[in-house]
């Protein structure tokens, strides 16, 4: 499994720089977040994918008797995906803003904060 | 209990840590409960702005308290650790804190509380009723447990909660400047978060740890066959783009000028600094040989991180976008500090993390004070505010000082230890590029105090012709406003005039770093 997984994750980044290297506000945001998906993909893939059994101890022992699968990489994308999410509404809602305030998604003409040919600082006293 | 009964005795004392840890030490969690507490208290009481600031600052000194206890406690006992849920380390999240996240904790809480006091009279109305300091507190979770956990996922966690916290700030005010400048931050400081949450990916799928204790130890055995070196430039690259180190530092300067002066002042004096803590930790102190590796190319990014800065503030005109650059500049210097890699080095770049932290954060205050009096940031616009404050003068004289790194402000020491040790270690080519920038930092600061002080009105005024000032700071507000700003601009004083208490900070800060046995022994050996 790890070989296509590990494919899907290449292919994964290399969609989400193409995206983000676009100038629309709205496919960069896709492509954060296929990048935040790829990347727990990643996690997912480096924490070994094996076909083992969830790690349950039976009632009547102390330790698992048979070799058990590894939950920390589901808790850790868990974790990252919870984060991810909420980082993707707050981005929809700032760029829906950025949008209805400047009036377009094209990062090329969102000049507000830094204003396109400033002229050199006075040079006089 | 049930199992002992029925089955053969497992040493649960071999899993889990069953003695409680002493009373004192829970102190570490102290930061969390009281940022959290103090911050959600404040967003309920969000209908009641009168509530807003009182609340806040008491917050705050109780978390400047907390910190102090901490950095106290690990001064006099080692570095002090907890782990979560009483699991046996590496298996639960722990906290540990040496010398270095301690003195880093408490800088940082003491500039938020003096930046939370400036707020009080500081913010505009709209800023106060939409969550200041909610926010505040929050991102204060996020800044102080990045430097007190010991669990490099953990770390990941509140990075993530400091960072949404200054998504809140960056918009407060809601103008369209601050709505350009946060989609940049956002998206690219979400870009640096996905790297270093892929390099703990990969770190996790070859060590099998995610403990920065156990780390260290497990990367000093050498592990064969792990990918070590993209995980070192993944790193470098996530929290380099958090610190703004050379070539991906300009998100900084296009969004830093845009918050009120507040938010600036707190993002300019902590956010980097945590990138820049987090590459001491990873480099120093969980992968040295990379360090070594890595050498010539973090001093390429040093000098290109100060040459970029200082270059930077000499180009512009709007002073905010200035001090944006020389807080890059700085950047530059902690990290010249950090390729030089020896303890003198080390020391002096968390020694100027200090001074940058308290001077860059002033420097922000009084740019606020000179938006109200004079109007405007833009140089071109500014003059003859000398005739209207001779005090903010005189401080922002004091911290041009200071940025520029004449002594006896804090800066010169700093700026001695780097180039001394660069001159042992790193070359008289570096240690004469962090003096070059300083000259050069002189420059751009000294024409901005000139031009928005000195000069008798805005460009082209004649000298002498003083012009009445368009803006003015209520009586009452005076007091808060100035006396923050002094409280800063004395603190940099006072660290110039005595530097030894900060520099032994330092020293065993970075110690800490360089030989972490202590570190590792007291995440390990409290379960004992």
């Amino acid at each position: 499994m790890e070989g296509p997984l590990a494919l899907l994750v290449g292919c994964f980044f290399a969609s989400a720089i193409y995206l983000m290297l676009s100038d629309s506000l709205i496919r960069i945001l896709l492509g954060v977040t296929i990048l935040s998906n790829a990347v727990n993909l990643l996690i997912f893939t480096a924490g070994r994918i094996v076909k083992e059994v969830p790690p349950i101890i039976p009632e009547d022992a102390m330790v698992p008797p048979i070799a058990t699968a590894n939950p920390l990489p589901q808790a850790l994308i868990l974790t990252a995906i919870v984060i991810s999410f909420s980082f993707f509404a707050f981005l929809l809602v700032l760029v829906f803003r950025t949008y209805q305030g400047l009036g377009t998604d094209k990062t090329g003409k969102m000049h507000m904060a830094e204003e396109p040919g400033d002229p050199v600082p006075p040079r006089g006293y | 209990m049930a199992e002992s009964a029925g089955h053969a005795a497992v040493d649960i004392a071999s899993a889990m840590v069953t003695a409680p840890i002493a009373p004192l030490d829970a102190i570490i969690i102290a930061p969390t409960l009281i940022t959290l507490l103090f911050g959600s208290v404040l967003l309920m009481a969000r209908k009641r702005p009168e509530t807003q600031a009182p609340l806040g600052i008491v917050g705050l000194v109780f978390l400047t308290v907390a910190t102090a206890g901490i950095l106290a406690r690990v001064a006099t006992g080692g570095p002090l650790t907890m782990t979560m849920g009483s699991w046996l380390p590496p298996f639960g999240i722990t906290f540990a804190v040496d010398a270095l996240g301690a003195s880093f904790a408490f800088v940082s809480s003491v500039v938020a509380l003096v930046v939370g006091i400036f707020a009080s009279r500081g913010l505009r109305r709209v800023e106060s009723r939409y969550g200041f300091y909610p926010f505040l507190l929050l991102m204060m979770t996020g800044v102080c447990n990045a430097f007190l956990t010991g669990d490099i996922f953990n770390l990941y966690v509140w990075f993530e909660v400091m960072l949404i916290a200054s998504f809140g700030l960056i918009v407060l005010g809601n103008s369209k400047e601050q709505l350009d400048g946060a989609v940049r931050y956002a998206v690219l400081n979400l870009l640096a978060a996905a790297f270093f949450l892929t390099a703990t990916g990969y770190l996790y799928g070859a060590l099998g740890t995610l403990n920065m204790a156990e780390i260290a130890i497990k990367l000093r055995e050498g592990v064969p066959g792990m990918p070590i070196n993209t995980i070192t430039a993944l790193y470098i690259l996530g929290f380099g783009m958090k610190a703004a180190a050379f070539p991906v530092a300009f998100w900084l300067p296009a969004s830093y000028h845009t918050p009120s002066p507040s938010a600036g002042a707190v993002f300019a004096g902590l956010l980097t600094k945590v990138g820049a803590y987090a590459l001491l930790r990873t480099l120093i102190m969980l992968m040295p040989s990379e360090e070594a590796l890595y050498d010539t190319f973090l001093t390429a990014l040093a000098i290109g991180t100060m040459l970029l800065g200082s270059l930077g503030a000499m180009a512009h005109s709007d002073f905010r976008r200035i001090l944006g650059y020389l807080v890059i500049s700085g950047i530059g210097v902690i990290l010249a500090g950090l390729a030089i890699g020896t303890a003198e080095g080390l020391a002096g770049g968390i020694f100027y993390a200090f001074h940058s932290m308290i001077v860059m954060s002033a420097l922000y205050l009084a740019s606020g004070l000179i938006g109200q009096l004079g109007g405007s940031q833009d140089l071109r616009k500014l003059g003859g505010l000398y005739g209207a404050s001779p005090l903010l003068a005189g401080l922002t004289l004091t911290l041009v000082f200071s940025v520029s790194a004449l002594p006896p402000f804090s800066g010169f020491w700093a700026k001695i230890l780097v180039t001394e040790a660069a001159m042992v270690n790193g070359g008289w080519w570096l240690a004469g590029i962090v003096l070059g920038t300083g000259l050069l930092n002189a420059l751009a600061s000294g024409r901005a105090f000139t031009q928005i002080f000195w000069r008798g009105g805005p460009a082209g005024t004649p000298d002498g012709a003083e012009k009445s000032v368009p803006g003015e700071i209520a009586r009452e507000d005076r007091l808060v406003l100035f006396g923050s700003l002094a409280a800063l601009t004395l603190m940099s004083l006072g660290i110039g005039l005595w530097p030894s208490p900060l520099m032994r900070l330092a020293e065993a800060g970075a110690a800490g770093l360089l030989d972490p046995t202590l570190y590792i022994r007291a995440v390990f050996g409290g379960a004992s």
